[in-house]
């Protein structure tokens, strides 16, 4: 096998990536495809920002102002599926192009073409779905969540479409998930046994065979929309003999699972930060993998907690209220873990340390709302109020968002070679910091007063706090431009970055130059 | 013995934290948490929230202390050089377990308390909830009684055209009456797509589903107005179907079930008159406010591509029998529901009759009318 790369090694040597737009259209290099991922991704962040910044001026006072309901439910539906599958999912698929080659000693993905095809059929699927706003009855108004019979007799002409391009996410996901696997099983350098595996590519294992589970049942689920749609069967319609309860069971029998595809690989991804700048080796690898394989086990047995109101039985209520409770252990293993860590460091605050450790203490407070949400009787209160909606953004804006940016800044220094702009890279964090709070605290508030979610306009009495939740919303939208500011000015130059980058860095990725090679490890390295 | 103890602890915490949160000097603070409600169960389960809350500030103050004493003592300043410990058995072994033991010491009460709102004996009331996009429907099945609950809340409010009232976007035309101290059920259900029951003073949220009946009980002592909403997103108007429950004592309940009876018989009594085109078409246009404009558009037009239009409609202008089979059956595989049990059989001609001569209809169409006894001979069996 070795013999076999030396000789490509020779060969490419010689020529490094093709010139113009071609460069990027048949790209088989895993750090190009990685970019395309990153920068798809951070588009699609912008977009699905866009909507939320509709939506909260929508909120911004009772009454309605600025949209009708109608195009308000589309702007809920198109910000929830853009940024679950179209800003958070792409960006940990394009860190893990970037980082999971270099972070095992491999040249490249085990699966390249492949690899260049699960991008490029990404665009197309969001192009899709975006264009489904222009045709006539709107885009899909049905939320994220898209319930049948809302999504099905109810739902306006474009659902076909929206299911189509669910079809091409799923495969998008499905093949970038294999390539991760083949990859992490075949092409460690040699040493590199399974627990001595960097937790950001362990993270992304176990992530890769989530996807790989639950993606087919996301199909299913919309295939079965598709032919009640068109086709005459009754799979969800209650006057046909079906069941529109079971399109929830499948629906979070994907969605609880997705849930940690979008959380686990931020945990690798703070796991490497909080070592390096705490100068300190992390605190229990071994029970951090354990934490994230029993985190993944238990997410296919609590589906039904987000349906708690559907009316199911006793027995059931009871299981998914003890089995959703069960996740705070290992949950909690993790933040002792990095708290640990901390402990006895020797720690200095740049600007990912900042993100990484707001991140432990958002997501922590995303997971105390979360067990509180797992209580049954007390979610029959909570359930579809802003108290969920504050719940589930605490874990996904300053939990995979914040984990993502942080491991934007962390490694741009490797893939550009320039430093990013240190005091700017603190203010980005220190007005996304009190932007995220301001917008997602007070929503616990609301939704514990009696809010519900997803609604256009609101009873008088929650007028104060959604002002300022609005407000908070644009401070957040706002500073995310200075992000992209900071990042297009780190590619064009800044301070030439060294190998290793940060002083207290672990890992194979900081022994290669900066910016990295466009082939690296072409002769794996030998791991002690 | 466990179960005695974890309830003494469950209510000395519950006692403490309603002290704070009863004090006066949390008066703004009440209106940023969950209602207590007014029945025993939804004070148990405020109880259960609030312990569980409480649990997890604990918990927060414990990892946070040590998180923030770390930020501030270990800075690379303070202390150069790292220690190199990354692992130890017993505190890992600790953290797992303890956490695991508080789960448990909630699991307890809360599983108490779910096993007590699961009680599935018979009510004093029957009480048929059923949820429309976007309306709510109540039918108490031992009186027979039945009536719609539709936002009042004016349009001019939610455009901002004139001043919001008090209870904006909580009031309906027609509440729920229920009496005091009597055990009354729920069974709850939906005509089109999935809503959801809220009456946040009860504790109680069901989901209403086509083709399934869920349940639900309360028992309240305290008359009142109590205001909840619709939960689940069941289309364009699922922020404007509130619940409204009134609570009164049973002579009072008595009496507005023997008036809802007489309501009922003066109705009939309409049925049988003999009605002029005008009378029904003045008596449509308020039938046609409340129950087609959300889709159909008070200028009958519609909303291109997902509500077709009523003006100019070939049905609506020239073919009486389907357009009243239309209302009376719904439309399969489409937004239109059945109004057969929605409307009576004078607000059906009615409204059938005001959009067959509105909006040019009757000088373009055949301008035929309904009369209410037409839809008495459509609803009697066919042979």
């Amino acid at each position: 096998m070795s013999a076999v790369i030396e000789t490509h090694d020779h060969d490419d040597h010689h020529h490094g990536p093709a010139e113009g737009l071609t460069r990027w259209l048949y790209t088989t290099n895993h750090k190009d495809i990685g970019t395309l991922y990153l920068w798809f991704s951070f588009a699609m962040f912008l977009i699905g920002g866009a909507m939320a910044m509709v939506i909260r001026a929508e909120l911004f006072q009772p009454g309605m102002q600025i949209v009708e309901p109608e195009f308000y439910n589309q702007m809920l539906t198109l910000h929830g599926l853009i940024m679950v599958f179209g800003a958070v999912m792409p960006a940990f698929v394009g860190l893990a192009n970037w980082l999971i080659p270099m972070m095992v000693g491999a040249p490249d993905m085990a699966l390249p073409r492949m690899n260049n095809l699960s991008f490029w059929i990404l665009p197309v699927a969001f192009f899709i779905l975006l264009s489904s706003l222009f045709m006539e009855g709107g885009a899909p108004n049905f939320g994220w969540t898209f319930y049948a019979p809302l999504s099905t007799t109810y739902a306006p002409p474009s659902v076909t479409f929206f299911i189509f391009s669910v079809h091409i996410m799923g495969a998008s996901s499905i093949m970038g998930s294999i390539n991760v696997i083949v990859t992490i099983m075949n092409m460690r350098a040699p040493g590199m046994t399974l627990m001595k595996m960097p937790l950001f590519v362990w993270s992304w294992l176990i992530t890769a065979y989530l996807l790989i589970a639950v993606m087919p049942v996301l199909a299913g689920a919309v295939t079965m929309m598709l032919m009640d749609i068109h086709f005459g069967t009754s799979f969800f319609n209650a006057a046909g003999g079906g069941d529109p309860v079971l399109f929830q069971h499948i629906f979070w029998f994907f969605g609880h699972p997705e849930v940690y595809i979008m959380i686990l690989p931020a945990f690798g991804i703070t796991s490497h930060i909080i070592e390096t700048f705490s100068r300190k080796q992390l605190f229990g690898h071994t029970s951090m993998v354990w934490a994230m394989t029993s985190i993944a086990i238990l997410s296919f047995v609590v589906w039904a907690h987000h349906m708690f109101t559907v009316g199911l039985p006793l027995a059931a209520e009871l299981f998914f209220m003890w089995a959703t409770m069960l996740i705070a252990v290992p949950t909690g293993v993790k933040v002792f873990n990095w708290v640990t860590t901390m402990f006895k460091g020797s720690i200095t605050y740049e600007t990912p340390m900042l993100f990484a450790i707001a991140f432990v203490v958002l997501f922590t407070i995303g997971g105390f709302s979360g067990l509180m949400l797992a209580i049954t009787p007390a979610d029959f209160q909570y359930h579809d109020t802003y108290f969920v909606v504050a719940h589930f953004h605490y874990v996904l804006v300053p939990g995979a968002i914040f984990s993502i940016m942080a491991a934007v800044y962390y490694w741009i220094p490797k893939w550009t070679g320039n430093m990013y702009d240190e005091r700017l890279g603190r203010l980005h964090f220190w007005l996304s910091f009190i932007g995220v709070n301001v917008t997602f605290f007070p929503q616990h508030w609301i939704g514990l007063a009696g809010m519900p979610r997803r609604v256009p306009d609101y009873a008088l009495q929650f007028a104060d706090w959604n002002m300022v939740s609005s407000v908070g919303a644009f401070l957040f939208g706002a500073s995310q431009i200075l992000f992209l500011f900071i990042v297009i000015k780190t590619v064009m130059g800044g301070k030439k970055a060294t190998p290793e980058v940060w002083e207290g860095a672990r890992g194979l990725e900081w022994t290669v130059d900066s910016p990295a090679p466009y082939h690296t490890f072409s002769t794996p390295p030998k791991v002690s | 013995m466990f179960k005695k103890a974890t309830t003494t602890i469950n209510k000395g915490l519950a006692a403490i934290f309603l002290s704070i949160f009863t004090s006066p000097s949390f008066a703004a603070w009440s209106d940023l948490n969950m209602t207590q409600g007014v029945t025993a169960i939804s004070k148990e389960v405020f109880g259960l929230h609030m312990l569980i809350f409480w649990i997890c500030v604990a918990i927060g103050i414990v990892v946070f202390g040590v998180m923030f004493y770390s930020m501030f003592a270990f800075t690379k300043k303070k202390n150069p050089n790292a220690s190199t410990f990354h692992e130890n058995t017993s505190l890992e072994l600790a953290w797992t377990i303890v956490p695991f033991l508080i789960l448990v010491l909630m699991a307890v009460p809360a599983s108490n308390t779910l096993t007590k709102i699961y009680d599935d004996t018979e009510g004093d009331i029957n009480i048929q909830v059923i949820g429309y996009q976007w309306k709510w429907e109540y039918r108490y099945l031992e009186d027979n009684i039945g009536f719609f609950s539709n936002l009042t809340t004016d349009l001019d409010e939610i455009y901002n055209r004139t001043p919001k009232g008090e209870h904006y976007l909580e009031e309906v035309d027609e509440a729920v009456v229920i009496p005091v101290g009597k055990k009354i059920r729920f069974l709850i259900t939906a005509n089109d797509v999935i809503h959801s029951w809220w009456m946040p003073d009860f504790a109680i949220k069901q989901d209403a589903i086509p083709g399934f009946i869920n349940t639900a009980w309360t028992i309240v002592d305290k008359p009142g107005t109590y205001r909840g909403k619709c939960t689940e997103l069941c289309g364009k108007n699922h922020g404007f179907m509130p619940v409204v429950v009134k609570v009164v004592p049973q002579d009072e309940y008595d009496l507005w079930v023997a008036g809802k009876k007489e309501a009922a018989l003066k109705m009939a009594e309409l049925t049988e008159k003999t009605w002029s085109a005008e009378e029904l078409v003045q008596r449509g246009e308020g039938i046609y406010q409340k129950n087609c404009v959300a889709c159909h558009q008070s200028n009958g037009a519609g909303i291109a591509g997902i509500f077709p239009a009523l003006a100019g409609s070939d049905i609506v202008l020239n073919n009486k029998a389907r357009h009243l089979e239309i209302l009376m059956e719904g439309v399969q595989g489409a937004a239109m529901a059945s109004y057969a049990n929605q409307l009576s059989e004078v607000d059906m001609a009615a409204v059938i009759t005001y959009t067959r001569r509105s909006w040019g209809n009757a000088e373009n169409g055949d301008g035929e009318i309904v009369v209410p006894t037409d839809i008495v001979e459509y609803k009697k069996p066919k042979v």
